[in-house]
């Protein structure tokens, strides 16, 4: 029989998140699904289930469930200090959750979303074909609550073959590096050639009001070049790693939860493997944008 | 060139995974984006990756996924694109009219009979007798940017948002009209409430109005 995990503790804010669901932009659905791919992947990766399984994204540690039935589980992402019964069990590894132990996640030391993967995944009802929960239009499963029981799915014909991968602590450096390509409209900001206005170069501070939705940056401003100066754009289509430049000259970058379009110029876009990096960004990290070609 | 075929296009970076494709208005991207959908429905070549067509008001954004070939890609839009049906009217040749009932009851009608110069009576047929359609989602689920009604419902927005415009709220501004699929902020001219149900992630579509549907608002009296 399959597992189940109960929420003992749900900390400051636990959302079940998978893959995401594409193919509902045009309706005013964005696709959502974890902040961190590469993380969430990872996970699934050595929990060995496959694609596609929905995990749990803890912001800032905080998380204790309870094994009702005996549980394989992984925690990627942030390196919250993960317990077992109260004995300290390793990041980025597989571990066997013995019926009636409890599993606790503690703050990271850097980054901002662990992943929780249970072998079999999070099976709560899907919504348009995901489990995520995407905070923006308000589509998937409520943000978990002390007392939750969730059923855990049955693993499909794969089994786990690494049983851990070491990692760099992500957000250790003094200030974090994410690459960008050129988005639709530099050339409102001068240009790709031209240092996008000051958003390359400057350094950025994360604001407060950063969420899945995305960050906001602050410390410095970008310019828009003069025959740009006073131009409205229509709405267009948004990308996730978008960087937006509204009348402020403050950037925002869009995250998983991002809105399907917006009215300001996005001056360029965040690789993927960037836009993982910067949902591990806190309030107050400083951050460097970096062209690449 | 003959001005009735061929849709000129300016294909946009966006990323590793998408291309933003820019069109000279509107009529332009609802033309484009049905030639478009039917290519990536094909899902043959470089669509086969793509996940979403996401159409503003002059561009469709492409989503094509994490492996996508995006030169190819942009290839395959500028050949759809020389080769679609400019003069064609998706909302006019599209399926049935989407009929949607109305209570025109909304606390702005006065205002908006007021910044029209029409009568309150005049401001319900203006805004019955004409199809819309639908131009663009976004804002949430299940909202419909509707456009082509009678030109002169243009109102602007209200000087002061509401906190919360009531789900069902059936609203003008600019050369939009819309419906508000649940309570939401918003600073749009209320002129009536419908009971329609524009999203329900349990139905397929959950969307009732998707981009290029044609839309007929019908009276159905304030008592009803």
């Amino acid at each position: 029989m399959s597992p189940a995990l109960e929420v003992v503790s749900s900390g400051a804010l636990v959302l079940v998140e998978d893959e995401g669901r594409p193919g509902h932009a045009a309706v005013g659905v964005g696709r959502s699904g974890a902040a961190d791919r590469g993380a969430y992947r990872l996970g699934a990766r050595i929990a060995g289930h496959g694609e596609g399984r929905a995990a749990l994204e803890v912001l800032l540690g905080g998380l204790a469930v309870r094994a009702l039935g005996r549980a394989t589980v992984v925690v990627t992402g942030a390196p919250a200090p993960a317990s077992l019964d109260g004995r300290p069990v390793a990041h980025a590894t597989l571990l066997d959750v013995p019926p009636g132990s409890i599993l606790a996640l503690g703050m990271p030391a850097t980054g901002l979303r662990s992943y929780l993967t249970v072998r079999g995944g999070i099976d709560v009802d899907p919504v348009l074909g995901s489990r995520s929960t995407d905070t923006l239009s308000a589509v998937g499963p409520a943000p978990l609550r002390s007392g939750d029981v969730l059923p855990v799915g049955t693993p499909g014909g794969g089994f786990p073959t690494v049983d851990h991968v070491a990692l760099p602590a992500p957000g250790n450096e003094a200030s974090s590096l994410l690459e960008v390509l050129p988005g639709p409209r530099a050339a409102w900001v001068g240009g790709w050639g031209g240092g996008l206005g000051g958003l390359v170069g400057a350094v950025w501070t994360v604001t407060g009001d950063s969420d899945r939705v995305g960050l906001r940056l602050g410390g410095a401003r970008v310019q828009r070049a003069v025959p740009w100066a006073d131009v409205e754009l229509p709405s267009e289509g948004l990308v996730r790693g978008a960087v937006q430049v509204p009348p402020g000259g403050e950037p925002v970058v869009f995250l998983a939860d991002h809105p399907v379009t917006g009215g300001y110029p996005v001056v360029a876009v965040l690789t993927a493997s960037a836009a993982d990096r910067a949902a591990q960004l806190r309030p107050g990290d400083a951050v460097r944008l970096i062209p690449v070609t | 060139m003959d001005s009735s075929t061929g849709i000129p296009v300016d294909v946009l970076p966006a990323g590793e995974e998408a291309v933003l494709v820019e069109v000279a208005d509107l009529d332009d991207v609802l033309a484009l984006d049905a030639a478009l959908r039917s290519v990536a429905a094909e899902g043959t070549g470089p669509w086969s990756a793509a996940t979403d067509l996401v159409p503003g008001a002059r561009t469709l954004l492409v989503i094509a996924g994490p492996r996508a070939d995006l030169a190819a890609l942009s290839r395959s839009v500028r050949e759809v694109a020389a080769a679609a049906d400019r003069s064609r009217d998706p909302g006019r040749t599209g399926a049935a009219v989407v009929e949607i009932p109305v209570r025109y009851d909304g606390p702005d009608l006065g205002d908006v009979a007021a910044l029209t110069g029409l009568t309150v009576a005049d401001v319900v047929a203006a805004h019955t007798q004409m199809p819309w359609r639908v131009a663009f989602g976004g804002f949430a689920p299940g909202f419909a940017y509707l456009v082509g009604g009678d030109p002169r419902l243009r109102v602007p927005r209200r000087d002061t948002p509401r906190v919360s415009v009531p789900g069902g709220s059936v609203a003008l501004a600019g050369d939009f009209s819309a419906v508000y699929p649940r309570p939401s902020p918003g600073g749009w001219q209320l002129i009536g409430t419908s009971d329609a149900v524009l999203w329900d992630v349990e139905r397929q579509p959950p969307a009732l109005l998707t981009p290029g549907t044609a839309v007929r608002f019908v009276d159905v009296g304030s008592d009803s």
